[in-house]
């Protein structure tokens, strides 16, 4: 057993392990922290079998922005367990049927049509390029072949950021902020009423107080 | 013993279980069906780098990368939903989201 297939089973056990803390684990903020965990054994793993851009950026992408979302989104909602947690456990022994029958399908299809594949020596594309760096090729491949599915993968992302923004953005009632093209647009008679009239003028008589103080001042 | 592609394979097989395991426990928690449904997407992930790996084709990481992306795009749009119904709701329980119930 070389050093590689010992990280590999290292790394294997920790992300199962985290894994099963995230679907277990009580408080939700604890399951996300596992889930950062298994995400970079996950990535340790890709980095182990050559994907290292691609590992890299799960580190980058995932632990560094999609991760600390769940997180603040946990940390944002206050969350009754009590009533999340009722009858958590009442589907374990069909839960388990169900994982254990899609384990020994994966396992029979993968395990008995894969296992004759050996490893190449070096990961070549289908255009023969040899020597180049993960990177290299895999920006070789996303910026000539899979072109137009990149700008797709671009606007699928605007789509999901402005999505995002229309669907939790709310005008407050109780908001005091100013508009400022509103405030740059006034005109001076919207904010200022001059009134035309006499220098002096007679004191009317509404009610007798009124007319004595008037006498009085 | 050298690492094989059936290693890999079944490390992914096991996890995509798991995350079903998940799903089947946390029926009434949200934010943790997201988790399992990213997990699960992990799982798939692990088998296209496998394979692109032990059959020397790149594609396999290109496809790798575009999961990644759309992910991304499902769980800022899955959070923000969940954002918008706790406003709405003051609750993140699955059994309490019927509105739509005729």
């Amino acid at each position: 057993m070389d050093y590689q297939t010992g990280f590999f089973y290292f790394f294997s056990a920790v992300l199962l392990f985290s894994a099963l803390r995230v679907v277990t684990s009580r408080n939700p903020v604890h399951a996300v922290l596992y889930l950062m965990l298994a995400f970079s054994q996950a990535a340790a793993i890709w980095l182990i079998l050559k994907a290292e851009f691609l590992g890299l950026t799960l580190v980058l992408v995932y632990l560094g922005a999609v991760m600390v979302l769940f997180l603040f989104v946990v940390m944002m909602l206050d969350i009754r367990l009590e009533a999340v947690r009722k009858g958590f456990w009442r589907h374990v022994p069909l839960a388990l049927v169900l994982g254990g029958l899609v384990v020994a399908e994966l396992l029979a299809v993968l395990w008995t049509g894969f296992s004759n594949i050996q490893a190449h020596a070096v990961t070549s594309t289908s255009s023969g390029l040899v020597g180049k760096s993960n990177t290299h090729e895999l920006g070789l491949l996303l910026y000539t072949q899979y072109l137009y599915p990149i700008q797709a993968a671009a606007v699928i992302l605007l789509i999901a950021m402005i999505a995002a923004i229309a669907l939790t953005l709310r005008h407050r009632k109780d908001s005091k902020a100013i508009s400022p093209s509103q405030q740059v647009h006034v005109n001076a008679r919207d904010r200022l009423l001059v009134v035309r009239m006499a220098p002096t003028q007679q004191a009317v008589d509404v009610a007798p107080g009124a007319a004595a103080e008037g006498a009085k001042a | 013993m050298n690492l094989t592609i059936g290693h890999f394979l079944g490390l992914g097989a096991i996890l995509f279980a798991l995350s079903v395991v998940g799903v089947f426990l946390n029926r009434k928690n949200l934010i943790v069906l997201l988790m399992a449904i990213e997990l699960m997407l992990l799982a798939v992930n692990m088998n296209f780098v496998a394979f692109s790996h032990y059959l020397g084709d790149m594609h396999g990481q290109v496809f790798v990368f575009f999961i990644l992306t759309v992910a991304a795009a499902e769980s800022a749009i899955g959070l923000a939903i969940l954002v918008l119904l706790f406003r709405n709701k003051s609750s993140i329980n699955v059994d309490e989201l019927n509105e739509l119930k005729g």
